[in-house]
C-alpha cells in the first residue's frame, strides 16, 4: 500500500515537473520580448527609419542607411537562392529515389547544420580575398547559402504533397515532364513555397554573424554592391557593444524592428499554414 | 518517331536542368571543406596538431595556440546541454502526452518562437539584462562555496556561466521540437500496455521514453550542434579571454567568438591562417555531431510509418 502511495506520488510530481519546464523554457521568452519592446518603444521614431547614424555624442539619428543595407543583402539572397533552391528541391521530389537526390539531401542538411559563422568564413575566402575587400555582394552570397538548404527542403515537401492524379491529368494530356511540373505540380504547389521562402528570409535577416567580415559595415548610404554595406543586424551589434548610453537605445530600436519582422513572418506563415491545410481537407 | 525523339529530349532537358542545381548545392557543401583547408595550409604546416595544445593567443607575438577557443566551446555547450535537455525534455512530455489540445498549438508555436528570435538579439539581452542578473548571483555566493573551482574568481556577470544559460534557452526548441516528434511516434498501444499492468502516468510515460530513446538521444545531440556553432549571443556574454579554465565565473572564449572579433580585423598571412583553421574544425565538428544525431533520428524514423519520417525529419531541420 505504501509503496504504492510513494509510486503516485512520484507520478504527480515529475509530471508537475514537466509543467514547470514549459514555464521555465517561455520565462526567457516573456522576459526578452517584454525587454525589447520596452525598451525599443522608447527609442523608435520616424528619424531611426529615415536617417543616419550621427557621430558619437551628438543625440539622435537613426539606422536608415542599415535597413536599405538589410534589404539589398537580403535581395541578392534571394536572387541566389531561390532558383538553386527550387530547382534542386524539383529534382529530388521528381527522382526521389536516384542517389544524386539522396545526395543533395544530404547535402541540404549538412549545410543547414554548418555553423553562419563558418559559412562567414567560407565566403570570405571565395568572395572577399580575390576581390581585395568587404562587399554587399559578398554578405548576400553567405546569407544565400544559408537560404538555399531552407527553400529546397521545403519545396520538396511540398512538391510531394500534391497529389499524383494532377500531374498523371497532365502527362495523360501529352505534356512532358518538364510541362507537367512547371505548369501543374509547382503552381499548386506556390502557395506553401512561397510561405517557405517568406520563412527563410525572415531568418536570414536576422543573421549577423554571415555579415560581420563579408559585408562588413558602413557608416554611409550605399547601394553599390562592391562595396561594403551597413546591415541592421550588424549595426546592433556594433551599437550593443559599444560604449555609449544613445548607442545602447538605438540598438535596442534595431532590435525591436527585427523582432517585430519575425513575429509579422512566422504568423503569416501560421495563417497561410492553417489555410493551405483546411482546404486540402475541403477538397 | 521524330515527337518520340523531342519528348526524349525535353526529358534530358528537364533532368538535366534541375539536376545541374542539385549538383551545385553538393559541390558548394565540399567547395566549403576544400577552401577552409587551402586558407589554413599555413597554420596546419606551422603548427600542426601543436595548434590545439597550446594555450597561448597572441597574435601581435605571432604565437597561436587554439586550446582555450575548443575548451569554451566544448564547455559552454556541454553546460548548456546539461541544463537544457532536462527542460526540453520535459516540454517534450508535456505537449505531447499531457497538456489539453486546445493548448497544444500555442505551446508549439511559443517555442517555435523562441527559435525564431535572431541570435543578436539574445545577445544584446543578454549583455544587458541576464548579465547583470548573473552578476548578482555571483556576488551573493557565499564564502565557501567559493573554495571550490567552479565557483571560483571575481563576480564580474560576463562569463561562463552566462554564456552556458543563454545557449541552454536557444537550444532548448530544437531539442524539444524532435524530441516531441519522437515521442508522438511511440504506439499507443505501449502506453496502455502499460497502463494495463497497472502503471501510474509517469511510469507508461517512462516506458514511452525509452521506447523512444534513440530518437531522443539524437535530438539532444542536435541541440549540441546546435551549441557548437552559436556565435553572437554567445559572443556577446562570455567575456571573450582565451583560458582553460573550470571556473564558472571566469571569461572565457569560443571558436566561433574568436572568428566574429578577431577575423575582420586579421593582419598577416599566419593570422588569418590560424582563424580559418578554427573555422575549419568548427565546421568538421559540428558536421560530425550533425551526421550522428542524424544517423539516431533516421534509425529511430526508419521502424515508423512515413507520416512521422517526414515530421521528426522536418523538426530536425
Amino acid at each position: 500500500m505504501n509503496r504504492n502511495r510513494w509510486r503516485r506520488a512520484l507520478s504527480g510530481t515529475i509530471l508537475v515537473l514537466c509543467g514547470a519546464s514549459v514555464v521555465v523554457a517561455l520565462v526567457p521568452l516573456a522576459f526578452i520580448l517584454f525587454y525589447v519592446v520596452s525598451q525599443g518603444i522608447a527609442s523608435l521614431n520616424v528619424a531611426f527609419f529615415t536617417q543616419l547614424p550621427k557621430p558619437v555624442g551628438e543625440p539622435g539619428g537613426g539606422m536608415a542607411n542599415a535597413i536599405l543595407g538589410s534589404l539589398v543583402v537580403t535581395g541578392l539572397a534571394a536572387v541566389l537562392a531561390i532558383p538553386i533552391g527550387i530547382m534542386s528541391g524539383i529534382y529530388a521530389a521528381e527522382y526521389t529515389g536516384t542517389r544524386l537526390a539522396s545526395s543533395v539531401r544530404f547535402a541540404a542538411d549538412t549545410l543547414n547544420g554548418v555553423p553562419s559563422i563558418v559559412i562567414g568564413v567560407f565566403v570570405y575566402t571565395i568572395a572577399v580575398l580575390p576581390l581585395g575587400r568587404f562587399s554587399a555582394l559578398a554578405g548576400g552570397i553567405a546569407l544565400g547559402i544559408m537560404m538555399i538548404p531552407l527553400i529546397m527542403r521545403t519545396t520538396e515537401e511540398l512538391l510531394r504533397l500534391v497529389p499524383s492524379t494532377l500531374r498523371e491529368g497532365a502527362l495523360a494530356l501529352g505534356a512532358t515532364r518538364g510541362r507537367a511540373v512547371f505548369t501543374v505540380v509547382v503552381p499548386a504547389a506556390l502557395p506553401g513555397i512561397l510561405t517557405g521562402i517568406l520563412l527563410a528570409l525572415a531568418r536570414i535577416a536576422g543573421e549577423t554573424a554571415p555579415l560581420l567580415f563579408t559585408a562588413l559595415n558602413n557608416r554611409f548610404w550605399s547601394t553599390d554592391i562592391t562595396q561594403p554595406i551597413s546591415t541592421l543586424t550588424v549595426q546592433v551589434f556594433t551599437y550593443a557593444t559599444g560604449p555609449y548610453a544613445e548607442w545602447h537605445q538605438q540598438a535596442w530600436a534595431g532590435a525591436l524592428v527585427l523582432v517585430t519582422l519575425v513575429l509579422i513572418c512566422s504568423l503569416l506563415a501560421r495563417i497561410a499554414t492553417a489555410r493551405m491545410e483546411r482546404l486540402q481537407r475541403g477538397s | 518517331m521524330i515527337r518520340r525523339f523531342f519528348g526524349r529530349r525535353d526529358e534530358v532537358l528537364f533532368r538535366s536542368a534541375t539536376g545541374v542545381f542539385a549538383l551545385l548545392v553538393i559541390a558548394g557543401v565540399i567547395a566549403i571543406g576544400v577552401a577552409l583547408y587551402r586558407e589554413s595550409m599555413l597554420s596546419i604546416r606551422e603548427f600542426g596538431f601543436q595548434f590545439w595544445q597550446t594555450d597561448v593567443w597572441d597574435p601581435v607575438a605571432g604565437e597561436f595556440g587554439a586550446k582555450p577557443f575548443i575548451w569554451g566551446t566544448l564547455y559552454s555547450s556541454i553546460l548548456a546541454l546539461l541544463i537544457s535537455t532536462p527542460i526540453a525534455l520535459g516540454i517534450a512530455v508535456y505537449v505531447s502526452e499531457l497538456c489539453p489540445p486546445a493548448l497544444r498549438r500555442t505551446l508549439v508555436f511559443l517555442t517555435e518562437l523562441l527559435a525564431a528570435i535572431p541570435s543578436i538579439v539574445y545577445g544584446l539581452w543578454g549583455i544587458f539584462v541576464l548579465v547583470p542578473f548573473v552578476r548578482q548571483i555571483e556576488v551573493a555566493t557565499p564564502e565557501w562555496m567559493k573554495v571550490i573551482p567552479l565557483f571560483s574568481g571575481p563576480p564580474l556577470g560576463v562569463g561562463m556561466l552566462s554564456a552556458a544559460l543563454i545557449l541552454a534557452i536557444m537550444v532548448i526548441p530544437f531539442s524539444s521540437a524532435v524530441a516531441r516528434e519522437v515521442l508522438r511516434s511511440v504506439p499507443q498501444a505501449q502506453r496502455e500496455g502499460a497502463y494495463a499492468l497497472g502503471a501510474t502516468r509517469w511510469e507508461a510515460i517512462r516506458m514511452a521514453l525509452f521506447y523512444a530513446r534513440t530518437g531522443i538521444v539524437g535530438a539532444v545531440m542536435l541541440g549540441f550542434g546546435r551549441a557548437l556553432g552559436e556565435t553572437m549571443a554567445v559572443t556577446m556574454v562570455i567575456g571573450n579571454n582565451p583560458q582553460v579554465t573550470w571556473s564558472l565565473y571566469a571569461p572565457q572564449y569560443t571558436m566561433a567568438a574568436v572568428l566574429a572579433n578577431e577575423f575582420a580585423e586579421a593582419s598577416g598571412d599566419l593570422y588569418l591562417h590560424a582563424l580559418v583553421e578554427i573555422g575549419l574544425v568548427l565546421f568538421i565538428l559540428t558536421l560530425i555531431v550533425n551526421v550522428i544525431s542524424r544517423m539516431f533520428i533516421w534509425s529511430m524514423a526508419a521502424q515508423r510509418p512515413r507520416v512521422f519520417r517526414r515530421s521528426a525529419l522536418k523538426a530536425a531541420a
